[in-house]
This record gives C-alpha cells, structure tokens and sequence, in this order.
C-alpha cells in the first residue's frame, strides 16, 4: 500500500516505496530514493521466496522437463513447456513436423490471448482510468469488463482444447502432444474466436485512448525474429542495435550480473548493459509480421513503430491479442492433422536450447541429458529478470521527470511503470533474490 | 441468503511459495467473478487489487507452501486474521514441487542456482500451511480446479460442507468412459491412488495421470508400484513418480523413501 505522509506536497527528499506491489504475478516492491530533489536510486525489488528449479530438474527424466518448469508460472505455463521441449528435441536430434508445429503455435496463441487480456484489462487498465482493481472498474464499465472476461475465456479454451486445461495444460510432450483432438473441436472454436478478434479490436481502440504519462526511453530492444512469421516458437535472436545470434549463442553475448547497487542478479547484454524484451520489442522489431488486419486497425489508431513510450506497450498487448486471435483462426482454417500426435527418439547426451517469446518476453532454456536422458543441468532465464534492470532505468527516469508530481499519485504512477512490463516475479524469482533495504 | 443490511463477508487471498496459478483460477471463473464479487467483499487480493482493506477476514484462501522464516511467521498472521481458513493448491496443501528440496540438502541446491549465496534465507524444507497452523479445509489439485473452488467457497459462506469427494481419478475415468490405460496398453498410471477433481484429464488425453491432485483417501501405493514393476518400471523410475507434485504428502512420500531405500 502507498505510504502516503504529505499526501498533496510533492517531494524534495524522501523515499517512494510500495511494499508490497499489487495487481502483478508474485511478490515484489519498488522503493526510489530521493535527495534535494534529485532521484539517487530506484529498485524494484523481488522478495518471492526463491524455489531452487534448476536443481532439482537435476536427476530427473528428461520428458518431465515441460511439466516441471510449467510450475514456475501459472500465467504463462505454455512458453515454459515449449522452451523446454525444443531444447530437448534439439539433443535428441528431433525435427518437429510443420502440422504439429502449427499446433504449437495455436496453443500458444491460446496463452497469449488469456495472458494478455488478464494483463491488459484486468491489471494494468484500472491504472489508467484510476481504479484500484478491475472489480473497482466493472461498477463503471460493466460491459467492458465482461467483453474482457470473455475474450479470456476464448483464449483459456484454445488451451483448454489444445491443452487439456488453461493453467499447466497436461496435453504437451517432448516431440508434440499426447493426443490430437478432433478437426470437429477445433472448428467449433470459429465463432467465438471471430468474436474474440473483433473484441480485441475494439480493446485496440479503447486503449489507444487512454492518456499516456510522458516517457521516452532509447531503448536496446531484444525478440526472437522469424523469416516468415511474427515470432512465437523459434528464431533467431536479433537487436536494434545489430544482434543477430542463434539462441543457442545466448550466453556468449548475455550475462547475469550482479548489480552492487540492488543486490540482485539482472540479466544485460555484455556489450551494452540494460535491454528490453517483450510485447514493445516484438513490435518495434517485427512489426511487418503482423497481420494486414493488425496493421490496419494499428494504423487506424495511428500506432506504428518506433514507440519508445513503456507505457503504451498496453496497446501493443491489445494488438498482439488481436494478432493472437487472427493468427488462431488462420491455423485452424489451413489446418493439416499431423500424422502421429508426436515423434520420438531414444535418449542420448548432449546439451540443447530452447527459446520461445512468453506474452511477457524471451524464455531461455539450456539442458545438459546424460545417455540415459537424465538431466545433468539446467538453466532457465525468464523475461521478467531480462527486464528487471530496465524496470529500474524506467522509474529512475520516471520519478526525474516527474519529481514535481504529489507523492501520492507519482507512487501510483511508479506501480503503473512497473505494471508496463507485466512483471511476473513468480518466474523471475526462481533464481532472484534481492534482500529489502530497512534503512 | 444473506439479506441486504447485513455486511458482506470478507474474503481474502494470501500468496506463499508458489507459481500464482491456482490465485489465478479464481480469475480464471470468467463467467462467476463478477456475481461473486458482488455478493462478498473481496478485502485482500494484491494479485487483482491495490486496495487493501484490514482484516479480520471471514474467509482467508492461502496459496503457497512455506519456505523461508518470515513466511513462518506470517502465516500465523494470516490465521489469527482469519475466521475460516481454507488452502489452496499443491504447494499449501502438499509443499509443491519445490518440496522436492526436502529429499536432498538445500544448502547444495543454493550454489546450483545463485550466484551469491550469502542473500539467500531459505529453510530446510517446504512445507504445507497444516504443518504451521489449523486449516479449516484444503482443496486439492496442481492447478486446482476452479469449479471445487467456487463449491467451497459457496459452501462455507452459506454454512454447509464442500461436497467433494474424496475418491479416485479411476472413478472419473469409469464415469468419463476412458478404457483404463494401464490395463489395455500397459501406461503407468497414478489414477488408483490420486484424487479425483481434475476430471481424470491426463487419461482422456492418452496419458497415465501423474498425481497433479495427491494421495487420494487410504490409498494403497505399495500394491501401485508392485503393478508398475511389473510393467518393466525400475525402482528410481517409480520413486520418480511418486516423487513429483505431490511428493511430500505423505502416502507418496513413505512410497518414495520405501523404493529409495529398496533401491539402495
């Protein structure tokens, strides 16, 4: 809760600081310090207890990766499950065929629609029109909420189908599914996915309306970019400012560092520091991939790259959606059944990578399998710890420009900052920790 | 029904160690949070809300299992707040997957993980929320079902007993009309020994059930993993799956530390 002293004056020296920061996934705060008027630092810190994954994947078979690691989130199990699949089907010399690949696809269509119309209109939108919750906001604008409701439940179905339930699907294996529904079921999801495309328009144009706090940031933009596709599944991993590597390549250009300031591990780019994936990234970079219908209603709400606003990413998670939603209907429109629900091979040592685009960002994954296709080591980088440090530049700057701001409603605007990168501390935290300063 | 002039209950959601997913079912209800949220009062819920209203609260969910000091001590916080307490999911109810630590020694796991070890305050083991305080009810499932979330959250504010029952996965399958697995094609499966509640989704998707709900009442593993020898299983592949979502509860956990020292 804001701690809230001289609730109108603005501060010349004193700390924000949110304990406990509502409406993301998981347990963090944020705390800027402030002296004669001039911010001196800005954390955002993880005080979720850290749950130890990558040691105890160790020892256990290889086919459990995918469902083990979905348990690090709850909101975007699905880009757990893929990173982890691919990274294995790569040691186990897999190729996956296009139909089952597709399949892939629309399952992780299905997360992007639920993850982002949760974070869209259900966390991050009661900020911009000053409620507390969306519960706050659905006694003004019941029928918005309701349209946000069900445009969840279309992408919780799409999962549900493809997935065999929403939160941590049990349908996804190493080399494909473990069983394909009927072509019957997935065409019965035509019509309320065609209402989902059009409901997410409408998001479009609802939330390019909203009023934007001023922040503009040069940003080093990182995602995944495929030659035919805007990118889900795979890739290479490129820049805006000239990287261009393979994922397997992730940690010769990556590191985690250990920042004196915060106490916390941070992932940066070696060569240049502090870096920003997710939803902003995608867009700015593989704009040309979305689809003509995205592209129009973006071009209809006068929304096209370079955006360089991190609050305006509420309205590429609106397009995205709506690519989502698109991007589902053409799947199942050309869809091909795959001969088998999934391909197999024996075991055999090696060290694999995995990396897919979560709603909130590039999810790496790196195994080492022993020959009997046990795992030796694992490691997993989330996207909410690649932006972390980027989090902390944003509110820095932020709170500079916006020092004259009441406390009360530049705290608020600091959450909102925060909620730009739907945070989920729950993945992040797996292998973060920072402790609290009590000074 | 409650009338008009009386208050409405208070309801709250606590986070513990977890992955956020069964707090997220009650999000998941798309068709019931709106109604629900206009017959209680949602007082605590940080996933959803910035509004914090104090307790004392009618009704407390708790997601998550304990893990650190400061959680050992809030949940008592959490239980002295609340008149009903119910947990939710596998890592309150079971210590989560993350109870999986609880096999080996933390303090190797640490430096596996982190690279300044000296910022990590972690205890020994996970545990379930029954370990720490009184829970009034505990709902099952990793994730748990949101439709036996909404029964026992409509039960207990309206003064009757969840009707949940507490028999196993086998039975859903019979009901759903699954051919058993294990028996037509030699699947290993977990379903005679978990509960029921997921509506035996693993099955139904030609895949043996791998616990996601725990021990089911007085189930009989000893006489599982027998059937799973004899389906070519080893003994650390069948401690294997008895050690997963659920691996701390204790039916699975006396199963698991049975083949291990079988196997030493």
């Amino acid at each position: 809760m804001p701690t809230t002293k001289h609730k109108s004056a603005a501060l010349k020296s004193g700390t924000i600081k949110v304990d406990y920061l509502a409406r993301v996934e998981g347990e963090g705060a944020l705390w800027v310090k402030i002296r004669k008027n001039k911010v001196v630092d800005a954390k955002f810190k993880i005080f979720e207890p850290p749950r130890f994954f990558e040691a105890f994947l160790r020892g256990r078979d290889y086919r459990e990766a995918p469902d083990i690691t979905a348990r690090i989130c709850g909101i975007c199990p699905v880009a757990y499950q893929m990173s982890a699949s691919q990274a294995m089907e790569q040691i186990l010399g897999l190729e996956i065929p296009e139909p089952l690949r597709r399949l892939r696809r629309l399952l992780y269509c299905g997360e992007w629609i639920q993850s982002h119309a949760l974070h869209v209109y259900m966390l991050h939108a009661p900020d911009f029109l000053g409620y507390e919750s969306v519960l706050h906001m659905a006694k003004d604008f019941r029928p918005l909420v309701e349209e946000a409701l069900q445009l969840k439940k279309t992408g919780n179905a799409l999962m549900e189908l493809l997935g065999g339930r929403a939160i941590h699907p049990i349908n996804v294996t190493v080399g494909g599914f473990y069983k394909i529904p009927p072509v019957s079921a997935f065409r019965a999801l035509g019509d309320s996915l065609k209402w989902a495309r059009d409901a997410a328009v409408r998001m479009v144009q609802v939330v390019s309306d909203f009023p934007f706090p001023q922040l503009e940031r040069d940003y080093e933009f990182v995602a995944l970019h495929h030659p035919d596709e805007y990118a889900i599944l795979d890739g290479r991993l490129i820049s805006n400012r000239g990287l261009d590597i393979a994922a397997g390549d992730y940690e010769k250009h990556f590191e985690e560092q250990h920042a004196a300031h915060s106490n916390a591990l941070q992932s940066v780019l070696k060569a240049r520091g502090a870096y920003h994936v997710g939803p902003l990234a995608r867009f700015n970079l593989n704009y040309e991939q979305l689809s003509p219908l995205c592209r129009e209603v973006a071009e209809s709400v006068r929304f096209t790259p370079p955006c360089c606003n991190p609050f305006q990413s509420i309205i590429v998670r609106s397009l995205e959606t709506l690519y989502a939603c698109d991007e589902a209907l053409r799947i199942i429109d050309e869809l091909e059944m795959p001969d088998a629900p999934r391909v197999s091979a024996a075991p055999r040592a090696g060290t694999g990578y995995g990396c897919t685009e979560a709603p909130r960002g590039i999810c790496w994954h790196k195994y080492t399998l022993d020959e009997t296709g046990h795992i030796q080591l694992a490691k997993i980088v989330p996207p909410t710890s690649q932006n972390q440090k980027t989090i902390e530049d944003d509110l820095f700057d932020f709170v500079s420009c916006h020092i004259d701001m009441p406390k009360e409603q530049l705290t608020w605007a600091c959450e909102q900052a925060v909620r730009n990168y739907d945070p989920c501390i729950s993945c992040a935290t797996h292998f973060l920790r920072l402790d609290i300063d009590r000074e | 029904m409650k009338t008009s002039t009386q208050p409405k209950p208070k309801i709250a959601v606590w986070k513990f160690a977890s992955c956020d997913g069964c707090q997220l079912s009650l999000l998941d209800c798309e068709d019931e949070i709106l109604a629900l949220a206009g017959s209680v009062e949602i007082a605590y819920f940080p996933e959803a809300s910035r509004a914090f209203v104090k307790g004392p609260y009618d009704l407390s969910l708790v997601e998550g299992s304990i893990t650190t000091p400061h959680d050992a001590e809030r949940i008592h916080k959490v239980r002295r707040s609340s008149r009903v307490l119910i947990t939710i999911g596998a890592c309150a109810t079971a210590g989560g997957i993350q109870a999986l630590r609880n096999f080996s020694d933390v303090n190797d796991y640490i430096p596996m993980v982190y690279a300044s070890p000296e910022y990590i305050t972690t205890l020994k083991k996970s545990t379930p929320i029954n370990e720490h305080v009184y829970v009034d009810y505990e709902l099952r499932g990793c994730p748990i079902s949101k439709h036996q979330l909404l029964e026992v959250l409509n039960a207990y504010l309206n003064g009757r007993k969840p009707n949940i029952v507490p028999r196993s996965v086998c039975m859903e399958c019979k009901a759903g009309g699954n051919p058993c697995l294990m028996v037509a094609e030699g699947i290993p499966c977990l379903g005679p020994v978990t509960q029921a509640g997921c509506g035996a989704i693993c099955p139904s998707y030609h895949r043996g059930c791998f616990g996601c709900f725990g021990p089911k009442e007085t189930p009989n593993t000893a006489s599982l993993s027998d059937w799973f020898s004899r389906l070519g299983l080893s003994k650390p592949a069948i401690l294997q799956q008895f050690r997963g979502y659920n691996g701390y509860a204790e039916p699975f956990r006396k199963e698991s530390e049975i083949l291990e020292y079988e196997s030493e």
